[in-house]
């Protein structure tokens, strides 16, 4: 089985992101990106089934700039086997996304597509449904859990108030969760050897597929700032509070 | 024994700063055959780099003639208009230019983030086929049994916080050079290393250091005026028998990057560097240009003030120093990256000729000599009494006869007193019971914030099981000895509130260690009264994420 | 425009997450609702009460029970064939059948709305809600997940719609419910919880920790949370740290015990409704974020707190 893993390249989450003063989005300049911490867990997970001898090969796939082939070469150095890049200098919306892996689908054949469940800078968490939508097939979306059993996937998802298993008809498409799993470091050794790797670059329009944006950003702001409240005087009043919140 | 991985270079260098891209760049320019690695502790290029910076491109300009065509960020901001500000309390008094000696004139000097000037760099040396290596720091230092040096080691990752190797271990790597390169900035913990262990400082006088504390704010358009450069000196530090001073750069795109830098020779131990920083921009003159701003970075770094007679011998068998390793600020211009750049191209051009004569890890003494007959010589030489008369003298004579001395070696080549000794920072510390403490005034929230509040605006973290790399010789002395005598002076000198001291008047007084806010800036090392702490590298891609400092 | 509102349900009764979606529906238009599910008559029955509800459409289907997005979007995507506009609650089944509805239609959606800005404007979180976007579809139709908490409750009653059962082509045949494990622990998770009890440093050690938070949060109902410095310092694991690398919590309310309010903190709870802070510094940054501040040593004040509850 092959396991295609698509990679998005963000802004590090350690990073606080800053409005732009004229409000047309947030300001990237300089600023450290790194691969969306939920498609590393989506990379480890696939890493650890290959070694679980229950996949033969890896394929890392990044939709953005030239610069998101550092992201792949992360992917490659921490045990993907080949990369493709989707280069675009344009936002790529999750809608379009989706069409262009649907197009990789069609010419890699995986068994699984396995992906973080949302992307740490927009937080859409659409692609993985979309992708699953488009070609037909079943869904395990915010996973905790992914095993592999002959020709079927059984993933256990992060619900509201718990935990749901569901089982999937392969080939199926997962998006990762937090608690999934810890992704290794890429170490040194393997970030040399990963230099070597195959990398294909390629462009939407090598898949024939329209990237236009459907959704138009008017304005991006900063969120409300709160307030400070009322200073109560002592406990009987903070009892008093809480009792009108309901809560007591 | 754990097993690790060797990969062997012509050159690996140490630290991803302006000194070691152009070592790395340089080699590759004399020889495109050599194979350089570049390693850098910090997540990316220019993560932890922090300068002013006001940068003159003498340097630049030899490395890569065409950098202002080339898409440079420095070119965007040439110095245009530069103030010098002696602050009292309340008023300011500009010092005239005509009494400063000329190469205090920052014409063609360009102002920018000295971080991103690192980024480009890191692509042109990309281009060029080096491999640069970010999030890897060098842990140890690898010798052969003639004790040259052969190589670094990289540090181990997933180990937890007993040291203890957790499931996602990967063992650091050993990569060996012909030669090594140490350009780690000041007071590398490797270099630190070096400097004992081949007695580095015999001929030269202990190094010193400033702790600068920076900022980043974008203000609005009708207060912006690129390329003008302000400095300050006087209050506060007038005030606390210290010295130090302010800097305000005019850069691109409507922001300013300010900062102070405390010497860290101070003696009164309730001297708080952050808290100077934070009342000086409430100096009327500095928040009339803040206000209505907003802060968008934070961060701190130690910086050398020892001049040229701290700059230590620079070769050992199988390696150098250059950059901020060895030292050479121009203490009263604050400027350090044309040398450090210098500094390195002249290493690379002397370890290029040496690989190509065959040679490997023997000691490259061309190397010291040519820094020493370099125009860094020649201009830190005009200088070199500066720093010291103003630590002897005080802030305001100090300041005078600096000039004085500066204006005999430009015009006649001689000064007003020998170069001047200098005494480590460690040592200067005095008695809490000496002093009063020193009230600072509290943050508004619009000028002036809380240190906490101000370290998440340099966007560090660190993975939080692993093992603390601040290290206590002794763990009994912080209680022990800092506490009672000097008040815990490292509550206050570290800007990112790393040491705080819980319960400091009680029976279960203990220091808590928070080495996850650590922006790597080394005043720890330097400034402890005994030298009981040391500062080591903590898993690689840990530290600050400083975006354009 | 007429939109079609999800509703969430447990056979009997509407959850509160779609109360909130049709107050965001009713600002598009006319409601209708869509329960889906296996013996679930009674939750279409309490659907159609909801104030402002046109029509309820009832697709009563054991294929439907355990809402898999496979099922269920086929279903929706045809209903869709007169509506303009699908919300669902940003709920982990929103979340996970939306999108695949959206492909289905080829429309873009639009995540987790925080409000109605016009017929096709809407504001939304993004970078974990550190910058607010405001964006306009050139769809024909909308496909919408609603931030709960952004929108009140419609009135659960005072609505008389008519219920109209739909048939949907059932099992898709790709996927299968295995079983379910409701989270059981004696505390609610950090992240679903109502109310959060958070300490701080001030709390001195692990048994301090243990004998002031705990009963408070046992009389609340509440989960126990703490910052960095108090995990840091040891007195409670790392899984209780909120905000920096750390949980991201929102809960109705959080009270916070002995916090200084770093502002990796803040960055952690800033969105809870209602922020109740108790400290002795009158000056600690958790106060300027303070819904309801209390300035009292937490040793007296937090076991009074309990003992009057």
């Amino acid at each position: 089985m092959k396991i295609l893993v698509p990679v998005k390249r963000v802004i590090d989450y350690n990073v606080k992101p800053r409005v732009k003063a004229d409000g047309t989005g947030v300001d990237l300049a300089n600023v450290k990106m790194s691969m969306n911490p939920f498609d590393e867990i989506a990379v480890e997970e696939a890493i650890r089934i290959k070694e679980a001898g229950k996949a033969e090969e890896i394929v890392a796939v990044s939709v953005g700039p030239a610069k998101a082939q550092d992201t792949l070469r992360t992917a490659l150095a921490m045990g993907a086997d080949r990369a493709i890049l989707i280069e675009t200098d344009t936002e790529v919306e999750p809608l379009a996304v989706a069409k262009i892996l649907k197009a990789i689908v069609a010419e890699e054949n995986p068994g699984l597509v396995i992906l973080g469940k949302q992307a740490i800078d927009d937080d859409s968490n659409q692609t993985g449904q979309m992708l699953a939508a488009l070609l037909g097939r079943p869904q395990g979306t915010f996973a905790s859990k992914v095993e592999i059993d002959g020709d079927h996937v059984a993933v256990t998802r992060e619900v509201d108030g718990g935990l749901e298993t569901v089982k999937l008809a392969l080939p199926a498409i997962v998006t990762t969760d937090l608690r999934l799993n810890e992704p290794r470091y890429a170490s040194l050794p393997n970030i040399m050897k990963a230099k070597k790797k195959q990398l294909d670059v390629k462009t939407a329009a090598d898949y024939g597929v329209d990237i236009a944006p459907r959704l138009k950003t008017l304005k991006v702001s900063e969120p409300p700032v709160r307030v400070a409240g009322v200073k109560v005087a002592d406990v009987d009043a903070l009892v008093t509070k809480l009792k009108e919140l309901g809560v007591a | 024994m754990i097993e690790r991985e060797e990969m062997p270079y012509d050159v690996v260098i140490v630290g991803g700063g302006p000194a070691g891209l152009a070592t790395a760049i340089r080699l590759k320019q004399v020889d495109p055959a050599l194979s350089v690695c570049v390693l850098e502790k910090g997540s990316e290029i220019g993560a932890h780099i922090l300068s002013g910076a006001t940068i003159d491109p003498k340097a630049l300009d030899e490395l890569l003639p065409t950098w202002r065509e080339d898409g440079c960020p420095l070119a965007e901001t040439p110095v245009t208009d530069n103030w010098h500000w002696h602050l009292t309390k309340k008023k300011k008094f500009g010092l005239p230019h005509l009494v400063m000696p000329p190469f205090m004139s920052n014409e063609g000097n360009y102002t920018g983030s000295l971080g991103n000037l690192c980024r480009w760099l890191a692509e042109q040396a990309e281009a060029l086929e080096i491999e640069i290596f970010p999030g890897f720091p060098a842990a140890e230092i690898l010798y052969d049994e003639s004790g040259a040096v052969i190589g670094v080691q990289t540090g181990d990752m997933g180990v937890d916080r007993e040291g203890n190797p957790k499931a996602d271990f990967q063992p650091g790597m050993n990569l060996l050079g012909k030669y090594t390169v140490f350009c780690e900035g000041a007071r590398g913990h490797l270099t630190k290393r070096l400097k004992a262990r081949y007695d580095l400082e015999a001929d030269c006088q202990p190094q010193i250091y400033g702790i600068g504390i920076k900022e980043l704010w974008d203000i609005p358009a009708d207060k912006h005026v690129p390329g003008r450069v302000i400095h300050t000196q006087g209050w506060p530090m007038s005030e606390t028998d210290s010295w130090g001073g302010g800097f305000l750069y005019h850069q691109a795109n409507n922001q300013v990057a300010l900062g102070f830098v405390t010497a860290l020779d101070y003696k009164n131990p309730y001297v708080y560097p952050f808290e100077e920083f934070q009342r000086w921009k409430q100096h009327p003159d500095i928040r009339a240009i803040l206000e209505g701003g907003k802060r968008v970075a934070y961060g701190a770094r130690a910086i050398n003030e020892g001049g040229w007679q701290s700059v230590p011998m620079l070769v050992f068998p199988g390696g150098v120093l250059a950059g901020c390793s060895a030292g050479f600020v121009n203490v009263p211009r604050i400027k350090g990256t044309h040398t450090a750049m210098k500094s390195g191209m002249l290493a690379a051009e002397a370890m290029a000729a040496a690989i190509n004569a065959g040679r490997a890890q023997d000691t490259l003494g061309e190397y010291d000599t040519a820094v020493r007959e370099s125009w860094i010589a020649k201009e830190l030489k005009l200088v070199q009494n500066a720093e010291p008369m103003v630590a002897k003298w005080g802030g305001e004579i100090g300041t005078v006869l600096a000039g004085a001395d500066m204006w005999l070696r430009t015009l006649f080549g001689f000064g007003l007193a020998k170069p001047m000794k200098h005494h480590t920072d460690a040592s200067t510390l005095q008695r809490a019971d000496l002093y009063q403490p020193i009230a600072y005034p509290k943050p508004d929230g619009v000028i002036s914030f809380d240190r906490l509040t101000s370290v998440s605006y340099s966007f560090t973290n660190h993975e939080e099981d692993q093992p603390v790399h601040l290290k206590l010789k002794d763990a009994s002395v912080p209680t022990a000895i800092n506490l009672p005598f000097y008040a815990g002076p490292e509550a206050r000198y570290c800007p990112a509130g790393v040491y705080e001291f819980v319960d400091p008047d009680g029976a279960g007084a203990k220091l808590q260690i928070n080495a996850q806010n650590c922006v790597h800036c080394k005043t720890c090392d330097i400034k402890d009264p005994t030298q009981n702490i040391e500062w080591v590298t903590p898993e690689g891609g840990g530290g600050p994420n400083y975006p354009n400092m | 425009m007429k939109t079609l509102v999800w509703v969430e349900h447990d056979n009997a009764s509407v959850k509160d997450a779609t109360l909130h979606t049709v107050t965001a529906a009713a600002k598009l238009g006319e409601v209708h609702l869509l329960v889906a599910g296996s013996g679930c008559r009674a939750a279409a029955e309490a659907a159609a009460k909801i104030a402002g509800v046109a029509k309820v459409h009832l697709a009563d289907n054991a294929a439907y029970e355990h809402a898999l997005a496979e099922n269920v979007a086929p279903l929706i995507v045809d209903l869709m064939g007169h509506h303009d506009a699908f919300l669902a609650p940003a709920t982990t089944t929103g979340k996970n059948v939306a999108p695949r509805v959206a492909a289905l239609l080829d429309v873009m959606q639009l995540s987790d709305i925080l409000s109605v800005e016009g017929e096709k404007t809407f504001t939304r979180p993004i970078y974990a809600g550190n910058a607010i976007a405001t964006v306009e579809s050139s769809d024909a139709k909308l496909v919408i997940t609603v931030r709960g908490t952004a929108f009140e409750k419609a009135a659960a009653e005072g609505g008389s719609a008519a219920i109209e059962d739909v048939a949907g082509a059932g099992d898709a045949g790709l996927s299968s419910f295995v079983g379910a494990e409701l989270a059981k622990s004696e505390r609610p998770e950090l992240t679903s919880a109502k109310v959060i009890v958070s300490g701080g440093r001030a709390l001195k050690d692990s048994e301090t920790f243990e004998q002031v938070i705990m009963p408070l949060a046992d009389k609340l109902g509440a989960a126990v949370g703490a910052s960095r410095a108090a995990v840091d310092a040891g007195y409670v694991p790392n899984d209780y740290q909120v905000g920096q690398t750390g949980k991201i919590v929102a809960p109705e309310v959080y009270i916070a015990v002995g916090i200084s309010g770093a502002i990796q903190h803040l960055a952690g709870m800033k969105d809870s409704k209602t922020i109740i802070a108790i400290n002795k510094d009158e000056d600690a940054p958790i106060f300027q974020v303070a819904d309801v501040g209390l300035v009292a040593d937490l040793f007296t004040a937090v076991p009074e707190l309990t003992g009057k509850l």
